[in-house]
């Protein structure tokens, strides 16, 4: 019984990003590469489900230059992932393309039980990669989940929607689940899961060997700007009370919000 | 003249602010707009369609719709763009929204841009030229995204990010009553289980109130609850207080959190880490109380005072309340 967990590389949540000259993507010299937080609650929650389920394999499956995404890779390793499966492709795939080259490399690997993501990647934050993936592999998901238990038929699980609101949902196995924040509390690796996830060979795949077009790539960005520098803070003098009352004038009057 | 399908969402018999805004921009562009209406909710509503822009409305009034389901909307979708020949479809970035497009975008081959804070529409002999301007980085950065090999183009846009003006009740549509194709379905919706809140969403607030580690122990959490109730405003929350246990994840601001962009956010006791100040970006009016004057989020504030939230915050409150009340 495989289950498959798709992580991605995304830079540090502490980076302060910086744009290149000619506005084409962020100058990403200096930055830190870590897992997207996300993902390291599905890789978890993979985990988690293996220890309850003796027999099932964890697959970690990762897309981007492989030079820098195998070290996420060796870090879900280090988790208790068992394999992990490189696709060696450029920075500049879009979702559209990213889930045919995850779908692709799933079926010939396959067949999953379960595949794990988290519900979005801090980078781009389209939140469409899972759902996409979904889709190729004509099996059912669930996003945004914070509770999952699973029978072998299926999977039952809460999902976050608006307003605190909660959906219960069950989902008939093989299914895909984008899991949230909430979920689990990610482990550290151990140090001797650190030293057996060095020993463990990646496989890699190469995008271009996988029968997907580069030009079928749907989504191009450009004009990469930094959010517009606010003018300087104005401060309130006095003493609570009229510091109160300047800030309620101002927000009545001058800025008109309410 | 190519025809935009805008999905629409009903909040009780109520169209969403949401779903007003992207009628009327599509509107506006001078093309044939359809409103796709799923549920019961939507049937008792349908009028609103058309005061808001739609000239076309393709009505399901069945209960089978009335709770999301994934498998069920996405074949509703698809099947409401053959019908239609619409090449661009319009859609919020709300829960259900982000939920379903992409699955939509894959079944048919169509291009997906998602949390649009500004779209522009150019006639190009080609077709539609689309440029949707959106967050990167939950705002640490903004780039415009366009489509390239797509004959359907999806977008979902952010809540209040375009102007929405009230509906023109003259104005009428022709509604179609649609049947879709109801695949068996391997997703199954158990419950609904409300939220203790029925304010609106973070990520649709007009009004948010934040509170962060100032405020010292989640009891003292109150005085924001309390401010935001005088505003009518959505409670959010800084990550420290979230991992603290105080209040709920679905509350947190930031990176890993929601990324919001209402018209006045307040942060309360917050010093405003880089991920928190990512996640609030978009918000138009900031006001800052915290007593540390050195606080990062006094650099992101319109308004700003150094002071002691628990002296200032109720009295804010106070204030609020006799103004609204007049």
């Amino acid at each position: 019984m495989k289950i498959f967990v798709c992580l991605k590389q995304v830079p540090d949540t502490e980076t302060k990003i910086k744009i290149l000259p000619d506005r084409s993507g962020i100058d990403s010299s200096g930055v830190k590469w870590v897992m997207n937080p996300y993902d390291e609650i599905a890789v978890e929650e993979a985990i988690k489900f293996k220890e309850k389920n003796p027999g099932a394999q964890v697959l970690a499956l990762s897309l981007g230059p492989k030079a820098r995404v195998v070290e996420s890779l060796r870090t879900a390793l280090a988790m208790g992932a068992d394999e992990a499966i490189v696709i060696n492709s450029s920075e500049s795939l879009d979702a559209y393309l990213t889930a045919k080259a995850l779908a692709s490399v799933i079926k010939t690997e396959g067949p999953a039980h379960l595949v794990f993501t988290g519900k979005l990647s801090i980078d781009a934050n389209q939140s469409s990669v899972p759902q996409m993936l979904a889709e190729n592999l004509s099996i059912p998901h669930a996003t945004v989940v914070s509770k999952f238990a699973a029978t072998p038929e299926s999977s039952t699980l809460e999902r976050d929607v608006e307003g605190g609101a909660k959906e219960v949902v069950q989902l008939l196995n093989p299914a895909l689940i984008a899991v949230n924040k909430g979920l689990n509390m990610p482990r550290y690796a151990s140090l001797p899961g650190i030293m057996k996830a060095k020993k463990k060979v990646i496989k890699e795949i190469e995008f271009s060997s996988l029968d997907i077009s580069a030009k079928e790539l749907k989504v191009r960005y450009s004009e990469y700007t930094l959010p517009p520098e606010k003018p300087s803070v104005k401060l309130f003098a006095g003493d609570s009370s009229s510091q109160v009352a300047q800030l309620v004038s101002c927000l009545r009057d001058e800025v008109r919000v309410i | 003249m190519s025809k935009i399908l805008v999905f629409t969402e009903f909040q009780n018999s109520g169209l969403k602010r949401s779903s007003q805004e992207l009628l009327q921009f599509s509107a506006k562009t001078g093309r044939h707009v359809v409103a796709l209406a799923l549920g019961t909710n939507a049937g008792n509503g349908a009028a609103q369609l058309a005061q808001h822009g739609a000239k076309e409305i393709l009505l399901c009034n069945d209960s089978a719709y009335d709770a999301y389901n994934p498998e069920l909307f996405a074949v509703a979708v698809s099947e409401s763009l053959q019908q239609t020949g619409a090449t661009l479809v319009l859609a919020s970035a709300s829960s259900s929204g982000k939920d379903l497009f992409p699955r939509v975008a894959a079944k048919i081959n169509a291009g997906i841009i998602s949390d649009g804070v500004e779209i522009s529409l150019v006639s190009e002999n080609t077709g539609d030229e689309v440029k949707v301007k959106k967050p990167l980085y939950s705002g640490k950065c903004f780039a415009t995204a366009q489509f390239e090999n797509c004959a359907v183009k999806i977008v979902l846009m952010r809540a209040n990010q375009l102007p929405v003006a009230s509906g023109d009740t003259t104005k009428v549509a022709t509604i179609s009553e649609v049947i879709f194709t109801k695949p068996s379905l391997k997703t199954i919706i158990k419950e609904i289980v409300r939220g203790a809140s029925e304010k609106l969403d973070l990520t649709e607030a007009n009004i948010i109130v934040s509170g962060g580690r100032g405020l010292k122990e989640a009891a003292n959490f109150k005085i924001i609850e309390d401010l935001a109730a005088a505003l009518g405003a959505t409670v959010g929350a800084s990550r420290a207080v979230v991992d603290a246990g105080w209040v709920g994840h679905s509350l947190q601001v930031g990176q890993t959190g929601k990324t919001v962009a209402p018209t006045l956010y307040i942060a309360i006791g917050i010093s405003g880490a880089i991920q928190h100040l990512a996640g609030m970006s978009g918000s138009k009016v900031v006001v800052a109380i915290n007593n540390d004057a050195s606080a990062p989020i006094f650099q992101k504030a319109t308004y700003g005072i150094v002071g002691d939230a628990f002296e200032i915050v109720p009295k804010l409150t106070e204030e609020f309340k006799k103004l609204l009340q007049h």
